[in-house]
């Protein structure tokens, strides 16, 4: 169980994994996360799924190196099995045919923003993808992308690739352009989804984001995982991990995934002076 | 002195006039509060063979014992002890098992002041205090773990049936215990990695080691119960699923899902839900980071909402944590507080400060989103409210804060709704709990019993036990097994 069977770095800090799981890959519908253990001292986080084949009972997992357990889990080599793998948790994304639906994905978003895609264009509707990145090293799964979207509009912020500019700035344009547009899916880092809803906001555009706030048990149990939408407190992990993007308090999201900074940096350095550590380049000091 | 049928004599033929006997309820060791309050070993160190034996001398063997009406699971009290005060201790731990399969962690965790030795004939107006009938339970389960570990009952011929168990709390297990010994093939899934429920993520190791749980399970597992961990029902599967492959399904999901106060910052940093800190301690060793990845926030102040065990349990492990001060804010009087009077002791003992007639108006936060302090109402105690408890009603104008950078808020759990909600047609009460009968643990659908937390509301470890025992019964009679 929870082997890993195909495993590849795919950008910078970035790694793809294809996974073995079964029960997960049978059950999972697009939005869905897992939550992971990589050894038996490991902290538990949560992944969302990035695909799946259920025929083959397997899950594709992408993650960015920010703590100790994705930096751990970078160095898992093919062959290797996570401790715990489970899932899949959360309400799945709500799916049907809107009309035209645009996905935005940021950086690491964009990997669980391709299920939804996915789903979107079977269901019906008329897909446009505005994908984008800092540089062009950071792009991936562009070709992915393309085949899941009617429309893949990609951005960088420095201009290396694509349209020069932010995700947001390429959405404006397509409104403004006169698309008709019924929803919008943005994920991707805090900033970029807050500035994603800041802006539909004002053309009344029903915008769904994807929270990923700092989780435990993934079932409800224990409120780590608490964020505020529309001023009321909901679990991340069994009312979302979508949200209507106009109500989400993102100010409290940044705050509350700060929370642990000091002692993340603590378990990364002690990491980096384990046998496996040493695999894997850690940047000095930062985290 | 030591002759125990002495005593018996003498309170059979004089009950009324006899001289009760000299010897005072033993105490069990412990280790000290000073020690102990920077240390997550176990408080209680148990009885030794002497002092099990002098307290079980206590015992006067009632005609008509009124302990075992208070035992939940109605264990055969007066026959255990008095198979210690005969040396025989593997028969004394056999017949304890015969009606509670979980023995060590129920001689550790069940509320006995309330049960058995609340009714205790030693106990009544002015005779003295008790048998200490729990300190006996936990003697003779640990002694037979020690001793007799390997010994496992035959099992009979499989019977062909096949029960799934939603959840591996006491509740999920006990039935898991009760139905493998009659050859009926049982499959437990829990959505942890763990299993145990809140024995394993909620009672701290000081309280419960751990050990002892997963003791306890690979007993169940070498008897052949199946364990699937990482599972969640109503995600993976749901109950329906399980109903095709299974002839039946016990929900015993606990009640697992944190309350808040619904005050003004209560999503600062630094403010958990007591699920949620003792989670990251227990199952999740955060008391050991870095050696283990999980961290916490070790607050130098530490402020709890509550007063019942699980508010003692948050406010002993921040203490072990490093806290300086830590303080238990509740509502109302020392005399109210719900938790155990020994927790209660123990807490204080180890320097845990208690804020009475205090109730949260606010918790305060800085710039960057972390707590510093909590705003408070003085109250006093007004008439008496439905339960019979005097209502707590504010003393107008009289507002305070304290200080702290941590705060637990530890004021009850709802029912979990996953399970519920993905089973269609399952009836539960406005509270969100699974509405079953409490003799049988049968639901509003056929195939489907319930138990424990779940259809109680937060409880007991030992009603949940007895509400596994109770539905195994109930199945084992829809199967014609006896
Ligand atoms: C901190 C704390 C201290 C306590 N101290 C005491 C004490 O000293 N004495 C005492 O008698 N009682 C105590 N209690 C109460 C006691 O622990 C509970 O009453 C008892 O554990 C309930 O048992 P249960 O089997 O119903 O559920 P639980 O023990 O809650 O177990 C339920 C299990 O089901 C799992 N589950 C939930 N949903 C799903 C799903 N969808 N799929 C799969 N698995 C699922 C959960 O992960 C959990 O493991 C305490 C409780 C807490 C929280
Ligand atoms: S992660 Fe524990 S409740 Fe959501």
């Amino acid at each position: 169980m929870f082997e890993i069977l195909e495993k590849a770095r795919i950008g910078p800090g970035v790694h793809r994994a294809v996974i073995s799981a079964l029960e997960i890959a049978r059950a999972h519908r697009p939005g869905q996360f897992v939550i992971l253990r990589c050894y038996d001292q490991g902290e538990r986080i949560p992944l969302t799924i990035a695909d799946k084949d259920s025929e083959k009972g397997t899950i594709t997992l992408v993650w960015q190196e920010v703590g100790v357990t994705t930096y751990h889990f970078g160095t898992m080599e093919v062959g290797e099995r996570l401790q715990d793998l489970c899932g899949p948790l959360g309400k799945p994304t709500h799916i049907e045919n809107f009309g035209t639906v645009v996905g935005v994905g940021g950086g690491i978003g964009i990997a669980p923003l391709y299920p939804i895609t996915k789903g979107m264009m079977a269901a019906g509707n008329h897909v446009i993808s505005i994908i984008g990145a800092r540089t062009e090293g950071l792009l991936f799964m562009t070709e992915e992308m393309r085949k899941v979207s009617h429309e893949l509009l990609i951005s960088t912020d420095d201009g290396s690739y694509g349209i020069h500019g932010f995700v947001t700035q390429v959405l404006k344009d397509l409104i403004d352009k006169g698309t008709k547009v019924d929803m919008v899916v943005a994920i991707g880092p805090v900033p970029m989804m807050k500035a994603v809803a800041n802006l539909t906001r004002g053309y009344n555009l029903p915008t769904v984001v994807s929270l990923n706030p700092i989780m435990v048990d993934g079932t409800g149990m224990c409120g780590a995982c608490r964020v505020e939408v529309g001023g009321k407190t909901m679990f991340g992990c069994v009312d979302g991990p979508e949200f209507d993007g106009h109500l989400v308090d993102f100010d409290l999201l940044t705050k509350r995934l700060a929370m642990y900074k000091g002692p993340e940096l603590i378990a990364l350095n002690r990491f980096r002076e384990t046998e496996r550590g040493c695999k894997c380049s850690i940047p000095g000091g930062g985290a | 002195m030591l002759d125990p049928r002495g005593w018996r004599m003498t309170e059979q033929q004089e009950p009324k006039k006899a001289p009760r006997p000299k010897i005072p309820r033993q105490k069990m060791p412990e280790q000290s509060a000073i020690e102990r309050a920077h240390n997550f070993y176990e408080v209680a160190l148990g009885y030794t063979n002497d002092l099990a034996l002098l307290e079980a001398s206590r015992c006067l063997r009632c005609k008509k014992p009124y302990c075992m009406k208070g035992c939940p699971v109605e264990i055969d009290i007066p026959d255990f002890i008095e198979m210690i005060k005969q040396g025989d201790l593997i028969g004394a731990s056999w017949k304890i098992k015969e009606k509670n399969s979980l023995p060590r962690i129920a001689g550790r965790v069940c509320p006995q002041e309330t049960q058995c030795e609340a009714t205790c004939v030693l106990n009544k107006k002015g005779k003295g205090e008790p048998c200490a009938i729990g300190r006996l339970e936990r003697f003779v389960a640990d002694w037979a773990a020690q001793h007799a570990a390997d010994e496992l009952p035959e099992l009979p011929k499989p019977t062909g049936h096949k029960v799934a168990v939603v959840g591996s709390g006491p509740a999920g297990l006990t039935l898991a215990g009760g139905l493998i010994k009659k050859g009926i093939a049982v499959t437990v899934m829990e959505a942890l990695h763990e299993l145990g429920g809140v024995l394993v993520y909620g009672i701290p190791e000081f309280r419960l080691p751990k050990a002892i749980v997963k003791a306890e399970i690979d007993e169940l597992r070498r008897l052949g119960v199946e364990f699937k961990t990482n599972w969640v029902v109503g995600r993976v599967e749901t109950v329906d699923d399980l109903l095709e492959k299974h002839d039946c399904v016990f929900i015993g999901t606990g009640a697992g899902a944190p309350l808040f106060l619904r005050i003004p910052g209560e999503n600062l940093n630094g403010v958990y839900s007591a699920n949620e800190y003792l989670t990251r301690s227990n199952l999740m060793r955060a008391y050991m980071f870095p050696e283990a990845d999980t961290p916490i926030a070790k607050g130098r102040r530490v402020v709890v909402f509550g007063g019942g065990n699980v508010a003692m349990d948050s406010a002993r492990t921040a203490l072990r944590l490093g806290a300086e001060e830590v303080t238990i804010v509740y509502r109302r009087t020392m005399a109210e507080l719900p938790a155990r009077a020994e927790e209660t002791h123990h807490a204080e003992e180890e320097g845990i400060k208690f804020k009475l007639l205090t109730a949260p108006l606010e918790i305060l936060g800085n710039e960057a989103g972390w707590i510093v302090g909590i705003r408070c109402q003085e109250m006093e105690l007004g008439e008496p409210d439905e339960s019979g408890r005097r209502r707590p009603v504010p003393v107008e104008g009289k507002l305070f804060d304290i200080e702290c950078d941590t705060a637990i808020v530890a004021i009850g759990n709802a029912a979990n709704p996953l399970v519920p909600s993905t089973t269609k047609n399952l009836e539960t009460n406005k509270w969100g709990n699974i509405v079953a009968d409490l003799e049988t643990g049968k639901t509003s659908r056929d195939r489907i019993w319930a138990g424990g937390d779940i259809v109680t509301g937060a409880a007991t470890v030992i009603l949940a036990m007895g509400a596994g025992r109770k539905a195994a019964n109930s199945v084992m009679q829809t199967f014609g097994v006896s």
